[in-house]
């Protein structure tokens, strides 16, 4: 902590303590939440295989090479070929912006909707939140790969349709543990000072009570978007999702790399730990972000 | 002329499981502008709901506002519609709460929570109601304004946040607020201080003022005039000085008599109101203070008392008030 000279004249203002370092945090990071930051780790590796796709790989990941079908991990093809010669490194990297674009959009839309339809709930309370929790209930009964497949094949495949698809169960389930924050804080003087000082029902919604219920919505976000990329990558293997010739992990997993899975592994294997590791970083990181932001399990 | 506020009949009720509980029952007050009222009695007298009713921020359901009118600068608040009520709420009457610790948003900091409710009433740009936030925070007495407009909720101890509290009430220079018990959560210190700041400012820029409080040094000090009320009803109503040295209601008396003074000597017995005030989901016909009214008669019990005259712009609601000013002559 350091005192600064404007203060010396109000003695009861409390510096604030200055931020630490970029370094000094990421390093408390892997102290307090080792497994956390691995996840961390593994999400911005993802990220930057997403991003710079067309840099790590001179390889257009839907080539076909006839010529080198089905061939074994080489310092030529890094993780082998698939039964149509294309390069499973690169289909992999590609797969990953796929992976995130669906997972991360998906998650968003999904728990940004349920914050806002919860702390809706909330504010509003009686009527309109019974009737809205039996609604939720109801979204709730199905399993959401049924219903994730039932919108697909509705709405037919596709990158849009498969995020919606993977979005909309998602939603009562953030409204639900949302309300269940926001029906606490309703109870607080800010949220009646908020109503008498004229604001709307929209802005004491989404400017006043959403940003106090952050916690539970980030925690619900971060383990939403590894279980999208695990609904994608269901989905695409059921032949419901992502279409061919796109890469997409899930679809990876499907067609030659069944057919060829004891003479040609490295086919499904890899794709597969691709989606095991993505959920499983995303899940240790929601875990570390819980921890971090529930004070009751704080410093445990 | 006519009032800034007038509060004719209000009568709020909440319709609970256990019975209508009647809180505000028919009770009619007026407020001029720069005046300060000062509405006094014990809890759940139905004082901070009459003042939450006057925004209309009661909790519906359970609360309702079934009967009465409040008009201020002659429009009827009741008979508005949301959008209509809400551009008064902030802008022509600002409200301070009893809780400072809790009535701040603690994830928002200061200066977001100030300039919100300019930029919202009155339009003004960024920089623009930044300015006009720093001046709010110089008038109630915070220094350091850039830094504080910086700062969140949890870096202020209770009295600044009173007072921003207070600056939040005033900046869209208002006609009139309300302050539902704005000291009760204070240290005694302090409580003087906002108090004393609440009536400059208020004093200064003509702001009329209701102040919600049970604290009858805050009533003899700051008030122009006094609303004592109990079991949801005005049950006398005069300046500070008439309920001070001349109360004709034996509550108003019985109040006046449990404050411990420093003129009286050591170990004097303060004289408590006995018993419990009334369970107002059970109002019979009599009056409501009867039972623990040591003046009561059978006249009490067979009807309510209504508001007399019994001085210039001094009322009471008592059947037996001439006894009870009789009982003051004699003891003092």
């Amino acid at each position: 902590m350091t005192v600064t000279t404007e203060n010396l004249g109000s003695p009861d203002i409390e510096a604030l303590p200055e931020r630490d370092s970029l370094i000094v945090r990421c390093w408390n990071l892997v102290r307090r939440q080792p497994l956390g930051a691995a996840g961390l780790l593994f999400i911005a590796i993802m990220t930057v295989m997403a991003f710079g796709a067309e840099v790590l790989t001179s390889i257009n990941p839907e080539e076909q090479m006839f010529e080198h079908m089905l061939e074994a991990p080489s310092w030529e093809f890094l993780l082998g070929t698939d039964n149509f010669g294309r390069d499973i490194w690169t289909r992999i990297i590609y797969g990953a912006r796929t992976a995130m674009l669906v997972g991360f959009f998906a998650a968003f839309f999904g728990s940004v909707i349920g914050l806002m339809l919860g702390v809706g709930s909330a504010y509003f309370g009686g009527k309109i939140d019974l009737i809205f929790q039996r609604v939720m209930d109801i979204f709730l009964a199905f399993p959401s790969i049924i219903m994730a497949l039932a919108v697909v094949s509705v709405l037919g495949t596709g990158l849009q349709n498969v995020i919606i698809a993977i979005m909309l169960p998602m939603i009562p389930q953030c409204a639900r543990v949302v309300r269940s924050s926001a029906l606490s804080i309703r109870e607080i003087p800010y949220v009646d000072a908020a109503r008498a000082l004229g604001y709307s029902h929209g802005r004491i919604i989404l400017r006043h009570m959403s940003p106090n219920v952050m916690a539970p919505f980030l925690i619900m976000f971060t383990s939403f978007v590894g279980q999208a990329i695990l609904a994608e990558a269901s989905l695409s293997y059921l032949g419901l999702g992502v279409q061919e010739p796109i890469p997409a992990w899930g679809l990876m997993l499907q067609g030659g790399a069944e057919e060829y899975a004891e003479s040609a592994p490295w086919a499904a294997v890899f794709p597969g730990l691709a989606i095991t590791f993505a959920v499983f970083a995303f899940n240790l990181f929601g875990d570390a972000v819980r921890d971090v932001l529930d004070p009751k399990l704080r410093s445990r | 002329m006519a009032h800034l506020l007038e509060i004719e009949n209000l009568r709020t009720q909440f319709f609970t499981q256990q019975g209508t509980v009647q809180a505000v029952d028919g009770i009619s007050y007026n407020v001029d502008e720069g005046e300060t009222v000062a509405v006094v009695g014990e809890s759940g007298c139905g004082k901070s709901v009459s003042a939450l009713s006057i925004l209309r921020l009661i909790p519906n359901p359970p609360g309702e506002i079934v009967g009465g009118e409040i008009r201020f600068m002659g429009k009827n608040l009741l008979d508005m519609t949301d959008q209509e009520i809400r551009s008064i709420r902030g802008r022509d009457i600002g409200m301070v709460f009893q809780e400072p610790m809790t009535s701040l948003n603690p994830v928002l900091t200061i200066g977001r929570q100030l300039t919100e409710t300019l930029m919202h009433h009155l339009g003004s740009t960024q920089d623009e109601s930044m300015d006009r936030a720093r001046e709010l925070l110089r008038l109630v007495g915070i220094g350091d304004s850039d830094r504080r407009l910086a700062q969140y909720p949890h870096h202020l101890s209770g009295g600044m946040r009173q007072r921003v509290m207070i600056a939040m009430a005033l900046a869209c220079e208002p006609k009139l607020i309300i302050a539902d018990e704005p000291t009760t959560a204070l240290d005694v210190t302090i409580q003087a201080q906002i108090l004393e700041l609440m009536r400059e400012l208020t004093k200064q820029m003509g702001v009329a003022l209701i102040v919600i409080t049970h604290n009858l040094g805050v009533v003899a000090r700051y008030a122009d005039r006094v609303n004592v009320m109990y079991a949801g009803k005005v049950i006398e109503s005069g300046s500070a000085m008439d309920i001070y040295h001349r109360p004709h209601h034996p509550y108003t008396l019985g109040l006046l008599r449990s404050v411990p003074r420093l003129d009286q000597p050591r170990g004097t017995r303060l004289i408590p109101i006995e018993g419990q005030p009334p369970d107002l989901t059970r109002l019979d016909g009599g009056c409501a203070f009867r039972p623990r009214c040591t003046f009561a008669t059978e006249q009490c019990a067979g009807a309510i008392p209504g508001l007399e005259a019994v001085d210039e712009g001094h009322i009471t609601a008592c059947f037996n008030k001439e006894a009870v000013a009789d009982s003051l002559r004699n003891t003092t």
